[in-house]
């Protein structure tokens, strides 16, 4: 109890990296709901190299069965010489697929199949570390890796191997078994899911009967992770994927595929782990956009639509894709956008972070982005001059203002003339601006206090002939308007509903006043 | 393949349409409107400006103004409300998800707006459409408003315009119209006609066997609320065998909700078919290879209990909970461990005490040393409770061991869960068969190096007095209360001043002049402002308690003294004291001693003495 320092007392929080130091290296057990209690230990079978080529198929099998067997990797202790035996064997199998040619009959598909499901099909344990970051925080490892490892790299061995037959195969590695392999894209450890992402990928080259059915399923993963649980450690390995199965669709592109990019990459945008898989996903988006450039205007939209209003970081990377674009934009396509993307960046321009301002900044170094905005630059300079003259003037950062200047002067070079206008109607466009901002504020100004009044009527409503005669002076004030004293009735009738809510007496008085009413 | 394969992309999907450049006739309309109103009549003015800002480019204004929508409506009027305004809302549903949230808030409540009941349904476009959205929040705020404005559709109203809504929102291309239709169902089978009621079993069960699983989930999610509103003839025969469906589906996150649902089920159905129809599922998922259909039945397990009565609890609930209780996922054994004390209260009472003795007690005694602090605290969290039930004996016999290794536990958490419950085990044992353990356990973690673990000690000490008693208090505990009152965290001692004035209530005011004002008193003299300031703050706290004639002879003095400290926060606080005691002084007391003083502080050098002693002046009324 004296052991703990002032220091410790008064700061009860520890450091983030000191909690950090002692978390490191953890790792844990599969969740697998052990039934089978007591383990039979395992006996070493004679490797396969030394058997006679007539019982090298059997004894193959049987070193697949032995291979079934699951060992407790959180026990350190236990099994241990079970567990070697089980890393030697599978070793030597990672061997044997890749080595031989042959090996692989038909009666071994369901053999190999079901021991890689029995090791690798688990459901994955409870994070350890519920708000576990995945840029900040280290990864909880695979406690059975050294088995797992080995049974992923036989796996992928197999499918590899040149004598490999999917017509075959497919009979076990089926709907369910993809289904399963995509759920540990979940795991916390990244070198499963590096395993995984080529195993995928390879199953999706081969069979081709389950491609449709991959794609579907990594759609609902994505949606789920989007609007449900917002949590998925696999997003970034999936879309390596994707990438390359964007590449290879035919044109025209399926009304799924674009489907795909508008519901579930779009909205993926708004991820909260954005960063880790930002990427990925720049690059299937520009994929998409390369493949038909009439998918340029709605992504340009939807990214705009999802904006980050709050997140520096984000908005960095949003713009980073939005250049990515821009770079293999057609300019028949540019030009339906311009308008709405250049005013958001002309917002980012004038954004106070200047790590936002800067990238924005950047796209004027851009070659081909400085063409296009040459070619409109009617429509563009308007837009922006805003922003960047009161920029060049406001900014606290030197280096956006240096940038800015720049910006400015390229622009000028442009269209001077039109630069001089703009440069002489600011102050104009400025006060024209501030002046409808006031008029704004007035009307929500009387907004409320036609509130108040609409209160007030109500209250007054218990005098109901009052009303009446309210009603009367309106009509009066706009008798040469027929259909405004038919409003004022309806208007009267939606009171008159109102206050019947708070007391039923006074909804009398209101109907004798009005016509419309019950 | 619904999802996947759509006829293909509409314009409004690929986002192409933008509220800002549309023009609908409804616009049109409202643009009309616009110009009579400002020519005319003055109060409607404003109103054309909102719907002006409707369209605005600036989401905040959009959102300001789609939140004044009743005043728009109002001032429109209940005719121009439908027959414009809806329209033009309807059209415009491509937005922000923000605004689209506060439309379908606001929906919800229109229906006086658009003329009562009777026009009810001309809600029902613009909620369609944004129950189909991406964004799940502004779908459930959708599916929410149409609950809520169903049950002001009329029977008719109900089959013309309400079901055929759920019926093309159940068969929608895209996921999000069928998982919205999903939380529909419930609302329109009680009034609708046997035939309707058959479509919509129909579509219910279609919707359970759903390719898409956020589908399922939504199906799986309203089992139970949708069971409650059928025919029991149709919940033996359809709910059932959805539920054993969805109990058994591939993915275990709509697996899970198919435990919620049994539990409602199971209430629905007679004793004699529950073996039958519900115990097979329910079993299986006690097994559930995925901890979270494990976790899911932990965690509804007394409702479970409920739901089954007693006579299944005995059979099958009791080695299922032993199960849960060593479950190999620290997630499931924690949610188990939470609902020992509920599912041992809710044995049937013949059996009670046998099957707590022999069959659960050993897998809580277990759990004690369990290698997870989660576990062990949501144990200590419920633990105590068992001894209401067990009675003296027992919990002298068998409990109080648990008890006190829990005490000595590693785990912070765990002591004060156990610390936290002794009220139930004072009831049975008295506290005092603890006394020798809990002692230590008290001390140590009123040295946590977490303060707010400390603190939460602290928050237990008036309880603990009261059950242990004045003497064994002085005795043990009095000096831990005094640390805290110069304990390195502000919480602390804020929280040690507050206990002082809750002991004296229990104790009263003699043994507080004896035992505590001395102490409190002495530390006026303290060379760390921070401890003279805390004098300060326990006088605020104990003057009223101790009463007039501590607070006038003993603490006033002291006070009035500090009022020449040197430190700026000790003077200012010597005002606010005054003030705050003021009350409890009497007026020849106020006016020779306090006045002078507080006059003095009204000149001093620091703006903030100065503030506060004018402040007292003018609250006692001494200017």
């Amino acid at each position: 109890m004296s052991a703990i320092s002032a220091s410790e007392k008064v700061d009860g929080f520890t450091r983030k990296s000191m909690r950090k130091a002692q978390k490191q290296k953890k790792s844990q057990g599969s969740s697998q709901f052990r039934t089978q209690s007591s383990l039979v230990e395992l006996s070493p079978l004679p490797q396969l190299k030394d058997a006679p080529s007539t019982e090298q198929q059997d004894l193959f099998t049987q070193k697949l069965q032995q291979c079934c067997m699951l060992f407790d990797f959180m026990d350190s202790v236990t099994d241990l010489k079970s567990k070697e035996i089980k890393r030697a064997t599978l070793n030597e199998l990672v061997d044997y697929v890749s080595t031989n040619r042959g090996v692989l009959v038909e009666s071994a598909y369901p053999e190999i199949t079901n021991m890689v499901s029995t090791n690798i099909f688990r459901t994955l344990p409870p994070s350890e570390n519920p708000d576990f970051d995945p840029e900040e925080d280290e990864p909880t490892l695979e406690a059975a890796w050294p088995h797992i490892q080995l049974v992923y790299e036989f796996f992928l061995r197999f499918l590899e191997n040149p004598d490999f037959q999917p017509s075959i195969a497919k009979r076990y590695i089926d709907q369910r078994f993809v289904l399963q392999l995509l759920e540990l894209f979940d795991s916390e450890d990244p070198r499963e899911r590096d395993f995984l992402k080529t195993i995928l990928h390879r199953i999706y080259g081969k069979f081709l009967g389950l491609r449709a059915f991959i794609r579907k399923q990594i759609n609902n993963i994505f949606l789920r992770f989007i609007y449900e649980t917002d949590h998925f450690n696999g997003v970034a390995e999936l879309l390596e994927i994707l990438g390359s199965i964007i590449n290879g669709f035919a044109l025209p592109l399926k009304a799924e595929h674009k489907q795909f990019l508008m519901k579930v990459l779009i909205p993926m945008h708004t991820a909260k782990g954005l960063a880790l898989f930002h990427a990925q996903l720049a690059y299937c988006v520009v994929q998409f956009l390369e493949k038909d450039p009439t998918l340029t205007e709605p992504v340009i939209r939807g990214l705009l639509k999802f904006w980050p209003k709050t997140c520096s970081q984000k908005e960095v990377m949003f713009l980073g894709e939005i250049e990515e674009i821009l770079d293999v934009i057609e300019p028949t396509q540019f030009k339906k956008i311009e308008e709405p993307l250049f005013k958001q960046i002309s917002k980012c321009v004038a954004n106070p972070h200047f790590q936002v301002a800067e990238r924005a900044l950047y796209f004027w170094n851009n070659e081909y982005i400085l063409s296009l905005i040459e070619e409109n630059i009617d429509k563009i300079l308007p837009i922006m001059f805003g922003s960047l003259y009161r920029i060049s003037k406001e900014h606290w950062n030197p280096t956006i203002v240096a940038l800015v200047y720049n910006v400015l002067k390229t622009l000028m070079e442009m269209n001077s003339t039109l630069f001089d206008e703009l440069t002489s109607s600011y102050k104009a466009d400025r006060q024209r601006e501030k002046k409808k901002e006031q008029e704004r504020e007035e009307l929500w100004k009387k907004l409320e206090e036609l509130k108040l009044n609409d209160t007030a009527l109500v209250q007054n409503n218990s005098h109901g002939l009052q009303n009446a005669q309210n009603n009367n002076n309106n009509n009066n004030n706009n008798n040469n308007n027929n259909s405004n004293s038919h409003d004022n009735q309806d208007k009267s009738t939606a009171v008159g509903v109102s206050t019947d809510i708070q007391d039923p007496d006074i909804t009398t008085a209101t109907t004798e006043s009005t016509t419309s009413a019950k | 393949m619904k999802a996947a394969v759509g006829e293909g992309p509409s314009a409004a999907l690929l986002g192409g349409r933008n509220p800002v450049v549309q023009h609908s006739s409804a616009i049109r309309k409202l643009q009309l409107s616009k110009m009579a109103g400002a020519d005319g009549d003055d109060s409607l003015y404003p109103i054309a400006v909102l719907i002006d800002e409707l369209r605005n480019e600036d989401v905040q204004l959009r959102l300001n103004s789609i939140k004044k929508l009743s005043t728009i409506a109002l001032a429109l009027g209940v005719e121009r409300t439908r027959t414009e305004l809806l329209p033009f809302l309807t059209d415009t549903i491509y937005d922000e998800d923000e605004v689209l949230l506060a439309l379908a808030e606001q929906l919800g409540n229109f229906t006086m707006l658009v003329g009562g009941p009777e026009y009810v349904h001309c809600l029902l476009p613009p909620l369609e459409s944004l129950a189909t959205v991406e964004e799940t929040v502004v779908r459930d705020k959708a599916v929410e408003s149409l609950r809520k404005i169903s049950q002001e559709h009329s029977p008719v109203d109900l089959e013309v315009h309400f079901e055929p809504l759920v019926k093309r929102l159940a068969s929608g291309d895209w996921f999000t119209s069928r998982t919205s239709a999903c939380g529909l169902f419930s609302v329109c089978y009680p009034r609708v006609s046997s035939t309707v009621k058959a479509e919509i079993r129909q579509h219910f069960r279609t919707l359970c066997s759903d390719d898409t699983p956020m589908v399922r989930r939504a199906a799986a999610s309203k089992l139970g609320e949708f069971a409650k509103v059928l025919e029991l003839d149709y919940v033996k025969s359809d709910i059932i065998s959805l539920f054993t469906a969805l109990a058994s589906d591939e993915q275990d996150s709509v697996r899970l909700l198919a435990v919620e649902a049994c539990v409602s089920i199971a209430t629905l159905l007679p004793q004699e078919d529950l073996e039958t129809l519900v115990m097979p599922t329910l079993r299986q998922a006690a097994e559930d290879k995925s901890w979270r259909v494990r976790y899911m039945v932990a965690d509804k397990f007394s409702e479970l209990q409920k739901a089954v009565g007693p006579e299944i609890t005995k059979n099958d609930l009791v080695p299922a909970f032993q199960n849960l209780l060593k479950d190999c996922e620290a997630e499931v054994r924690a949610a188990a461990a939470n609902k020992v004390k509920e599912f041992c209260e809710n044995l049937p009472e013949d059996s009670r005490e046998q099957i707590i003795m022999t069959h659960i007690l050993p897998c809580v005694k277990e759990l004690v040393s369990d290698t997870n602090q989660h576990v062990k605290s949501a144990l200590a969290s419920v633990i105590m409770g068992l001894s209401t039930i067990l009675g003296k004996d027992n919990t002298v016999e068998h409990l109080l061991p648990l008890f006190l290794a829990q005490l000595k536990d590693e785990c912070p958490e765990v002591r004060l869960n156990i610390i936290s419950n002794l009220d139930c085990v004072n009831e049975v044992i008295g506290i005092r068969q603890l006394s020798q353990s809990l002692l230590p356990a008290i001390v140590e973690l009123a040295e946590d190096a977490k303060w707010r673990v400390r603190l939460a000690i602290i928050e237990y000490m008036p309880l603990l007095a009261g059950q242990l008693g004045v003497e064994f208090f002085d005795e043990k505990l009095n000096t831990l209360c005094m640390a805290w009152l110069i304990d390195h965290v502000y919480a602390i001692r804020e929280a040690a001043t507050c206990n002082l004035m809750k002991l004296v209530e229990k104790f009263g005011a003699e043994w507080a002049q004896n035992t505590i004002v001395p102490k409190v008193l002495g530390m006026a003299n303290d060379p760390n402002y921070l401890h003279r300031m805390t004098t300060l703050f326990c006088i605020n706290a104990l003057s009223e308690a101790c009463g007039q004639e501590i607070t006038t002879k003993q603490m006033l003095p002291v006070v009035l003294k500090m009022s020449n400290d040197q430190v700026a926060n000790v003077r200012f606080n010597v005002a606010k004291s005054l003030q705050k005691i003021g009350p409890v002084l009497d007026s020849n007391a106020l006016q020779t001693e306090v006045k002078p003083v507080l006059e003095k502080l009204a000149t001093d050098t620091d703006m903030d003495v100065k503030y506060f002693a004018q402040e007292a002046i003018s609250v006692l009324a001494l200017a």
